[in-house]
């Protein structure tokens, strides 16, 4: 028996869950501390959470180039899972600063709200780091659970209501998917570590046109494609988004997204990877219906915030023009993409949820007419993302896609890389007519609502930063990424 | 003598009861229990498929799977009071605010 606990402990290596328990302490510890806060008072647990934010990232990026493998290699904090870290902490870093004043004008000014995007970062991180499909599902179950509840934050919206319990129902939904396909898997190769799947299955080649095998593939990739939002089970994205509050729409879009990315693209190329002209077909002809349906329904729609959702659609389509690629530039091009689109999108989302009155009743199209003569630096601004979204140069957008479609050509997916640039073409009309509200109708209102909160503009003002120092220079980042994939 | 093949064939038939559910019933709670169905089911092929293969790592996954689903059970009972409380119904059918 001693033995065995000793047995036990060696395998344990906090070193590889070291930053994700740093944030988790850095939530419960809001939690606690919220309880003495009178209340309405937001603003410590705006600045503790962000400097919990950035101990976890000085971690983080401490361990960069040093893999550290725990619990039985069930966690490996390795670059791969530091990359995408650094990518949930912006996300949930911008988010955070944008929110502050959007909770006291809508009427929420909860403190609760707070640890609770730090702990759906805490099991983003668990995602991208996990090795093992226990670690993965743990991750991903902490991660939806928070969001479900951000979701439906406020209790006295319907709409909100609405998101929340919708996200829920479906999510949980694709959750039983997940799980079967993880048992079957499971029951195939006898062991739940991906490295020993992958193993296994490549020793084993009589198992590959096994019928319970491609059951487990298919039913796994369902539940992941379901949190990536990619068509045809994208149905609960612009409901979700739409609904849920502002800020913790440009989280859901940027975050768990790369999350869901992070462990769908680590359980692939560990497991399957002796099944890849299988799934990079399936993905094939998934990220073409993705790419049409997200910029074909966004054309048809009025408000922003749902426009943005069929757009975050899209790009999830563009994302995985990268794992159909399957090399090495369309691997690290995800990466790029991904840390591109937490900027530009969160600063979009940003730009409206300052934009919004009180209610969310402004943003329609309508609302913004004249919008960027009466406030010029939001205008500025939210042209900029714009721009990016697009993929103009000299932004990270166009940098982003560069690389995936790069990636596309290189594996020889020439029609793919052509459907991808023709959609971003279509891209340009839903994204423009923005600008054209902004810029060329007579203002309807005079936008007296909007104030600058510091915190909302320390968060557009590094979004801004992002956005020009991955479209200029992004060199860089992309080494470091290409340092981060298998 | 029941086999393995008996567990997933039973468990099998549970997670497709559980997925017809969610698609055809339209109270959020029904539903609700025909996903609690369907993550039972996995529970079922797990533990059939640890006892065959005399490997514990699927059992322990039915201990993390079942506490996770206590945990969405609280949050999603939550969530539907309160959507409850606003529209007096949890229809699935009343929830139509976010359209295009």
């Amino acid at each position: 028996m001693e033995n065995l606990v000793e047995i036990a402990l060696q395998n344990v290596n906090m070193a590889a869950i070291l930053p994700s328990v740093i944030l988790t302490c850095f939530g419960m510890g809001l939690l606690l501390i919220n309880v003495f806060l009178p209340r309405g008072t937001t603003r410590p647990a705006v600045w503790i959470s962000i400097i919990g934010l950035v101990v976890t990232g000085f971690f983080v990026f401490s361990g960069w180039g040093d893999p550290q493998y725990g619990f039985n290699d069930a966690v490996a904090m390795d670059n791969y899972a530091a990359f995408f870290s650094i990518i949930f902490l912006f996300a949930a870093g911008l988010t955070i600063l944008i929110s502050d004043n959007y909770l006291h004008r809508e009427g929420y000014p909860v403190n609760e709200y707070y640890p609770l995007i730090l702990f759906a970062t805490a099991g983003a991180m668990w995602m991208a780091s996990g090795t093992d499909m226990m670690t993965i599902f743990l991750g991903l179950e902490v991660m939806s659970i928070s969001l479900y509840v951000l979701a439906g934050f406020f209790r006295g919206q319907v709409r909100s209501n609405e998101a929340g319990l919708k996200y829920f129902l479906l999510g949980a939904f694709s959750t039983g998917f997940l799980l079967y396909g993880m048992a079957l898997i499971y029951g195939v190769t006898g062991s739940t570590k991906l490295t020993e799947i992958g193993v296994y299955l490549s020793a084993h080649s009589s198992l590959l046109d096994n019928p319970m095998t491609l059951a487990g593939l298919v039913l796994l990739s369902i539940g992941f494609l379901f949190k990536l939002g990619a068509a045809p089970f994208h149905m609960w994205v612009p409901d979700v988004y739409q609904g849920a509050p502002t800020p913790i729409t440009a989280f859901m879009s940027a975050g768990p997204k790369a999350a869901a990315f992070a462990a769908f693209l680590r359980i692939m190329e560990y497991c399957f990877f002796t099944l890849k002209p299988e799934w990079t077909a399936m993905l094939w002809v998934l990220a073409v219906m993705t790419m049409i349906i997200g910029n074909v329904i966004a054309i048809k729609q009025t408000n922003i915030k749902r426009m943005l959702a069929y757009s975050s659609i899209a790009h999830a389509g563009y994302a995985m023009v990268g794992m159909v690629a399957a090399n090495e530039i369309g691997y690290s091009g995800i990466l790029f993409y991904m840390l591109a689109y937490t900027f530009m999108n969160i600063g979009a989302f940003a730009v409206l949820t300052l934009a919004g009155k009180k209610g969310e009743d402004n943003l329609t199209l309508e609302g913004f007419s004249g919008f960027g003569f009466k406030r010029p630096y939001l205008g500025v601004a939210m042209t900029i993302f714009l721009f990016s979204l697009m993929g103009l140069p000299p932004t990270a957008g166009f940098t982003g896609k560069f690389y995936i479609f790069a990636g596309a050509i290189d594996a020889g997916y020439i029609w793919l890389a052509i459907i991808g640039v023709l959609n971003s073409a279509v891209s340009l009309y839903y994204y423009l007519r923005v600008m054209v509200y902004m810029y060329f109708r007579d203002p309807v209102e005079d936008y007296s609502w909007v104030s600058l909160p510091a915190a909302a503009v320390i968060s557009i003002v590094i979004a801004i930063i992002g956005v020009f120092y991955l479209g200029i220079i992004p060199g860089d980042v992309m080494e470091l990424a290409k340092l981060a994939v298998f | 003598m029941i086999s393995v093949y008996h567990y997933m064939g039973v468990a099998g038939i549970l997670f497709a009861m559980g997925t017809y559910g969610v698609l055809t019933r339209r109270n959020a709670i029904v539903i609700f229990m025909c996903v609690e169905l369907m993550l039972n089911s996995v529970n079922l092929t797990f533990i059939s498929l640890s006892a065959h293969l005399q490997n514990m790592d699927g059992q322990i996954f039915v201990f993390f799977i079942m506490a996770v689903a206590a945990a969405e059970a609280a949050v999603g009972l939550a969530l539907m009071i309160t959507f409850y409380r606003n529209r007096a119904s949890i229809d699935v059918d009343d929830m139509n605010m976010l359209k295009w």
